[in-house]
């Protein structure tokens, strides 16, 4: 296996120690190595005004000329609002079986929806979010298993009900490079 | 593993279809993409998708110009409408030409989710149905397989023997024997039961006719071929396909159908994909296909390939012992389907059908029961209500040519073979005589 590490590359604020967190979660599901760093990137170029949103497809690419390589898969984890043209928003988006993803937080928080703040729960969709856009990048689809992080979640609520782990059949059919 | 459901995305955005593409690809689907209406509509017709969804709004044909093509190409296919100026009119528009449903961008990917859910459950009910509509027709009259005698036995076991295997068979047996009974029991009985049995009437069809038949054709394939047609050994995919009458079919059809039965794939009429297909056949034929094979009327390697069993069904005449059950079942059958009180036979008239020839076999016998029960009295069915004087259908001949033949026989033999007479007789002139006798290698019985 020619994988050296998995490598999170925030971009924006993030907390302080938030995704060191949800380090060996990651570790455990992939059996890689997880690194974090920090990124750069203008994000007013991928704005769009009338949408008010970050244009996921351009940002997707943008990770993937500017930070992926062949031997690491790379998530660029944002905490602003994403899009893609054809849906009002997405949690993330990944090339499959790809070298690369991204994921946001902003919709992650309770607070996001009028809700008491609770960072146990906040970290833990953060935890769900990341697997399953690196268990694209390692070939798997949507899994119809109900508690398999890599179920499709469409709400936050849909997050909260899947567990972080990938299921067996999900485990059997990761694809290294 | 369950099928993967296709998706064709027709836009001219590039990051419309990008999106979409990336979406639908992590969910599992198999997605390909156009630019524009017409390269879609070309892509329809060298493949084949379940669901389509198009905008509505593309330069050149635009998207309900396009659905009205896509439905005239395939009545069942899907076809979703998004656009990003809903306005009700083109919405219902779309609808009543035949979209599935129509969606304004950009969506909320539950939204997606759902319709897509939808429209996948709405393919998985249209296959359902199609093959239970298949296995019901493939179900019913398998308990008109009928008889105790040691003949009938003889061929249940048979089928018993043979239904769990995957074995090519050819079911022998005089008309009206009931080999297509057979044929649906052998399918009922085996593991491919939960699929449709396709029967396919081989004489019936001209050499052009069944080609489209079986292989199915394209739209435009030929004068006529106003939709794509899947073939029957397509519709015949994880079941059984029954050709009646193989005998009946011509040369190059048994070129062909040697071909589909080695590969087990075909291409349709007026079509250039190879389309797999995982059949069972199973022939029936009145014929001595071995006598046929000796003389050159049918190819020796497709007779090997078919002829793995042998089934042979006995006339009714060397099973007499099973006459009266057969009887007490069709007067059941049919007194039920009259809507009669149930009716009897008497004992002279059940004597006098066990004495019987019958040449056209249990066919002809469940005719003059169901017009016994039609002109009887409604209590028992009496001597008088069978017309056992002469054959009620002679089923023996089977085609046009047959009958014909079997009449000019019989109206020289009348006339001694003077073709003057029997041409006036016949009302032809006597060419057409001379060319008739000619075409059936009629001669004078020695």
């Amino acid at each position: 296996m020619n994988l050296e590490n998995i490598t999170l590359i925030s971009f924006g604020y993030f907390e302080k120690g938030l995704l060191e967190i949800i380090l060996d979660d990651v570790e455990r599901e992939f059996s890689v190595p997880v690194k974090t760093r920090e990124g750069y990137l203008d994000l007013s170029d991928y704005y769009d005004p009338a949408r008010k949103q970050y244009n996921g497809n351009e940002l997707l690419k943008e990770i993937e000329s500017r930070f992926a390589s062949d031997k690491i898969k790379t998530l660029g984890l944002f905490n602003v609002d994403l899009f893609i043209p054809i849906l009002t928003y997405i949690f993330g988006q990944a090339f499959l079986n790809g070298r690369s993803g991204i994921a946001s937080i902003y919709r992650l928080s309770n607070e996001r929806y009028g809700i008491k703040k609770d960072q146990t729960i906040f970290v833990d969709r953060i935890r769900k979010e990341v697997i399953h856009e690196l268990g694209h990048t390692f070939g798997l689809i949507h899994c119809s298993n109900p508690t398999c992080v890599m179920r499709s979640s469409t709400y936050v609520e849909d997050i909260d009900q899947k567990d972080h782990l990938l299921c067996g059949k999900c485990k059997a059919n990761l694809i290294f490079f | 593993m369950a099928k993967k459901i296709s998706i064709l995305i027709v836009d001219d955005e590039e990051s419309v279809r990008d999106s979409l593409y990336n979406w639908f690809i992590e969910d599992g689907y198999r997605v390909e993409c156009a630019e524009n209406a017409t390269k879609a509509l070309s892509m329809l017709e060298s493949d084949s998708f379940e669901i389509v969804l198009a905008d509505i709004k593309m330069p050149g044909m635009d998207g309900l110009e396009m659905l009205k093509r896509i439905k005239s190409l395939r009545k069942d296919s899907i076809v979703i409408i998004m656009t990003a100026f809903a306005t009700v009119d083109t919405a219902v528009q779309a609808l009543k030409d035949g979209a599935f449903d129509y969606v304004t961008k950009p969506f909320d990917p539950d939204d997606l989710s759902h319709l897509i859910r939808n429209a996948s459950k709405q393919i998985s009910l249209l296959e359902e149905n199609e093959i239970l509509k298949e296995k019901m027709v493939s179900l019913e009259n398998v308990e008109d397989l009928i008889g105790n005698s040691e003949a009938m036995q003889r061929v249940l076991h048979e089928i018993e023997s043979v239904a769990q295997s995957n074995a090519s068979v050819i079911i022998t047996g005089e008309s009206g024997t009931g080999k297509e009974l057979v044929a649906r029991a052998i399918h009922a009985n085996s593991p491919r039961k939960f699929f449709p049995l396709v029967s396919v009437h081989c004489g019936a069809l001209s050499e052009s006719l069944l080609e489209s038949e079986l292989f199915g054709h394209e739209k435009g394939a030929f004068t006529g071929a106003v939709y794509n047609r899947k073939g029957r050994f397509e519709m015949a995919d994880s079941g059984t396909i029954f050709l009646d009458e193989i005998a009946t079919i011509s040369p190059k059809m048994q070129i062909e159908l040697l071909r589909v039965l080695e590969s087990k794939s075909f291409v349709r009429v007026g079509g250039n994909k190879e389309i797999t297909s995982d059949f069972r056949v199973i022939c029936a034929t009145n014929r001595d296909l071995k006598t046929m094979v000796e003389k050159g009327l049918f190819r020796e390697d497709l007779f090997y390939r078919l002829n793995v069993v042998n089934i042979n069904v006995p006339p009714l005449r060397d099973r007499i012992e099973d006459i009266p059950q057969l009887v007490d079942y069709f007067i059941k059958k049919y007194c039920i389907s009259m809507n009669k009180p149930a009716m009897t036979i008497e004992t002279a008239a059940l004597k006098r059908l066990e004495e019987f020839p019958f040449p056209g076999n249990i066919r002809e016998l469940e005719n003059m029961i169901e017009r016994a029960i039609v002109v009887g009295n409604g209590k028992k069915i009496s001597l008088k209500d069978l017309p056992l004087g002469k054959t009620v259908v002679n089923t023996s001949v089977e085609s046009l040519d047959d009958l014909e033949k079997n009449h000019i026989f019989q109206i020289l033999t009348k006339y001694n073979w003077n073709i003057s007479v029997s041409a006036k007789a016949l009302k032809v002139d006597r060419v057409t005589l001379y060319n008739k006798i000619k075409k059936y290698g009629l001669k004078p019985a020695k």
